[in-house]
């Protein structure tokens, strides 16, 4: 974002880089909880890892105040309907981190009933490795969607992010 | 006046602005409303799904539908060696990684009459209790949360993140452990996590009871509590219910005690029961196991001895990683054991251990192979959701949420 | 323990009991698909032996060209402190056994879930439906002939 020093007092800017920036620092996700990344991720909006430093601490279980859908856990052919209607009606601009192994490839489960990735049925823009992922990795994911968003990017757009895992 | 003869649009709109009046609809059903309530729902604890009819607020009947988690453990378990399942075994109930680790290798051992040291025994009978004091935090904060009380959530994630720092010291990650091995562990315990363990239990205690004054002297959550989702001993006999949900029954039940297993019958604990069938005695009794939990971890670190870790049979065990690489005989019996798994005699076995939910238990069925032939898993949350037809029949839709916090169920394991 | 069970079976029960197995501590009995209604009843109303819980209940393929199927019952007496496993074997050609839900009502899902996984039909079951996978599958998972990535196109994908 352009600003100017402010020495003079005010400072400069074009409207959509402003919109961005309060855009990024105040994503709502929409935990999409389903197995063992859901216990991760609430540790990740717990008290030590404390997602609230990144303005993304109010998790809205309604599809229609949120912005960023995390999906946390092995999404089955029977949930992946409701995944998607759940996708479908967020509004846009809408991002997507596909949290862990299970959910980005179908993991550990190459079994008859696992999607072999979400990605088969919703855009995603960040992949998080791990299985679960760390919560700070899982924070590096949305600081990945942070950037994207600052630099003007589309979600669905441009090349996907894949976060690994380290140890 | 005669009601009757006025037109029926009138007298609802007449009997509205008298507040002593109620109004009755000539069919009752007419009222019924079905809600579906999950399977992405903040209350429910992960996946489940539950239709409920409604007669105004009050609950007619309940029914839940499973299988959005649905993995097929039962079928990966056929085309897996009996140690490539460990791993799978964390995701079950991934609330308490530890102790499913533990049950399936007891079921394993069973099946092919492996003997664990005493040592080994003892570290399993530490990860049971730290796992089963990790499940009840997450529950505690859960429940908590679904009746309105947010600070006892961030205090028992607070407490939890130190149980998986000591998971981290003890097994090398902080969630799912995949720790212990078939005739052992996969490494022995250092006096670093002892110590560490200690330092956590010393402040334990202390900080749980701060979290129970929060909500034991609160009205709001005694009277949301008390009183709802009553279940009758007989019942739960009958429907199978084990654990917490049992004991809050006034059944006197633990497999701790009544089938002994590992070094439980060394120790001394108690068994919490409670009479009162109720959403109260359940959490009263997940409480009090907590605090048995954090004596018998005070025990077994007195008492745990020195030792081997591992069974002393190079056929089934698996070697020391160090000697593996150094060895010849050990590299030949890993490989074996790897790629053709530990083939324990032909012949069938059912071992359970009393999980942090209930029992937990495994049905194994071996043809002398290297793979079992069929594995069942016997999840306690699968059979304790079918509770909850009968408990929320005849309450009121705003106590659902508590009701199936009481219950605490984990998907993963209900729907395998 | 064990002998009383033993010894109350075999008098009540003579010739509905195929055998009697133990293997590492635990009694199975086998049982003639018919009697299995008759023995849970008795095994539960019993004052004696009182197995008041079933513990889990399944199904099982045995992939064999007769009695391919079996059900499993681990049962459970609170006051004694015991475990007894019934079997039943079933043949492909007649799927279908009785339901054991008049005994004890938890056996409810789990024979769903049998249902579900092998194709068992339970008959007198109050709601025989498919525990997990779902209403319009037409494949039973866990026989040993379905493929462990299952067939492709038996489930349904939204539509992206």
């Amino acid at each position: 974002m352009g600003m100017n020093s402010a020495t003079e007092g005010f400072l400069t800017t074009r409207l959509d880089d402003i919109a961005g920036w309060a855009r990024k620092n105040s994503l709502w996700p929409m935990p999409m909880g389903i197995s063992c990344c859901a216990i991760e991720m609430m540790s990740f909006a717990g008290p030590r890892y404390d997602v609230a430093r990144f303005g993304s601490e109010a998790f809205r279980f309604s599809p229609r105040q949120s912005d960023l859908m995390i999906v946390a856990g092995t999404v089955t052919y029977k949930m992946s309907h409701v995944v998607r209607k759940i996708y479908d009606q967020m509004p846009d601009p809408k991002w997507v981190i596909a949290m862990g192994a299970c959910t980005s490839t179908g993991g550990m489960y190459r079994s008859y009933s696992v999607v072999q990735g979400i990605d088969l049925f919703v855009p995603v823009d960040v992949y998080v490795a791990g299985c679960p992922p760390r919560p700070d990795n899982l924070l590096k994911g949305l600081m990945e969607i942070q950037k994207k968003i600052e630099r003007g990017e589309k979600p669905g757009q441009r090349e996907k992010i894949y976060i690994e895992e380290h140890a | 006046m005669d009601t009757t003869t006025v037109d029926p649009k009138k007298r609802i709109f007449r009997a509205l602005e008298d507040q002593d009046t109620s109004v009755t609809f000539d069919d009752p059903l007419e009222n019924d409303m079905i809600l579906n309530m999950g399977p992405q729902h903040p209350a429910t604890h992960g996946v489940l799904r539950l239709l409920v009819r409604l007669d105004g607020e009050t609950i007619v009947s309940a029914v839940p539908d499973l299988g959005y988690l649905h993995r097929g453990y039962e079928k990966i378990a056929e085309n897996t060696t009996y140690h490539e399942f460990i791993p799978h075994t964390d995701r079950l109930d991934y609330l308490s990684p530890l102790a499913n680790n533990v049950a399936y290798v007891l079921a394993v051992e069973k099946l092919a009459g492996i003997e664990v040291p005493r040592r080994a025994q003892f570290i399993r009978v530490i990860c049971c209790e730290l796992a089963r004091l990790a499940s009840h935090l997450v529950w505690l904060g859960t429940m908590a949360m679904d009746v309105g009380a947010v600070t006892v959530l961030l205090w028992g994630f607070r407490e939890r993140e130190k149980i998986q720092d000591i998971w981290d010291l003890l097994t090398g990650v902080r969630f799912t452990t995949s720790f212990t091995r078939i005739g052992g562990l996969a490494q022995d315990m250092s006096d670093e996590t002892t110590a560490a363990i200690r330092a956590f239990l010393d402040q334990f205690s202390e900080n749980l009871h701060e979290s129970e004054k929060l909500l034991i002297k609160n009205k709001i959550f005694i009277d949301r509590c008390e009183g709802i989702g009553y279940i009758s001993p007989a019942d739960a006999i009958n429907i199978g219910l084990t654990g917490p949900m049992l004991r809050a029954c006034g059944v006197e039940h633990d497999l701790r005690r009544d089938e002994p297993y590992l070094s439980y019958p060394e120790l001394d604990f108690d068994i919490p029961v409670y009479h009162d069938c109720d959403t109260l005695a359940r959490f009263y009794v997940r409480m009090q196991e907590m605090k048995e939990s954090v004596k018998i971890l005070y025990q077994a670190l007195d008492k745990i001895p020195n030792g081997q870790i591992n069974a002393s049979d190079p056929k089934r065990v698996l070697p020391k990683k160090e000697r593996t690489y150094s060895k010849m005989e050990e590299l030949i019996h890993d490989f074996m054991i790897v790629n053709f798994g530990i083939n324990p005699p032909i012949g069938e076995i059912y071992q359970a251990i009393e999980g942090s939910k209930g029992e937990l238990g495994f049905y194994l069925v071996s043809h002398g192979e290297g793979y079992p032939w069929r594995l069942k898993i016997r999840s306690p949350s699968f059979v304790n959701l079918q509770s909850l037809p009968v408990m929320l029949k005849g309450q009121m839709i705003s106590d659902v949420v508590a009701i199936i916090g009481s219950v605490d169920p984990v998907m993963g394991e209900a729907d395998k | 323990m064990k002998d009383t069970v033993v010894e109350k079976l075999t008098a009540r029960f003579s010739e509905s009991i195929e055998f009697i197995n133990e293997y590492r501590g635990e009694l199975t009995v086998v049982l003639k698909k018919k009697a299995i209604v008759d023995v849970c009843r008795f095994l539960h109303d019993d004052d004696e032996l009182h197995f008041d819980s079933l513990r889990d209940l399944l199904g099982a393929d045995y992939y064999r060209p007769d009695d391919r199927y079996e059900v499993v019952y681990n049962l459970f007496s609170l006051k004694n402190k015991f475990r007894l496993r019934l079997k039943v074997r079933i043949d492909e050609s007649d799927l279908h056994v009785l339901s054991v839900t008049s005994v004890w009502s938890g056996a409810n899902w789990q024979e769903r879930e049998a249902y579900d996984m092998f194709g068992i039909v339970f008959d007198d079951h109050p709601d025989l439906r498919r525990m997990y996978m779902p209403e319009e599958f037409e494949h039973h998972p866990l026989r040993k002939d379905f493929p462990l990535m299952g067939i492709p196109g038996s489930l349904a994908l939204p539509r992206k």
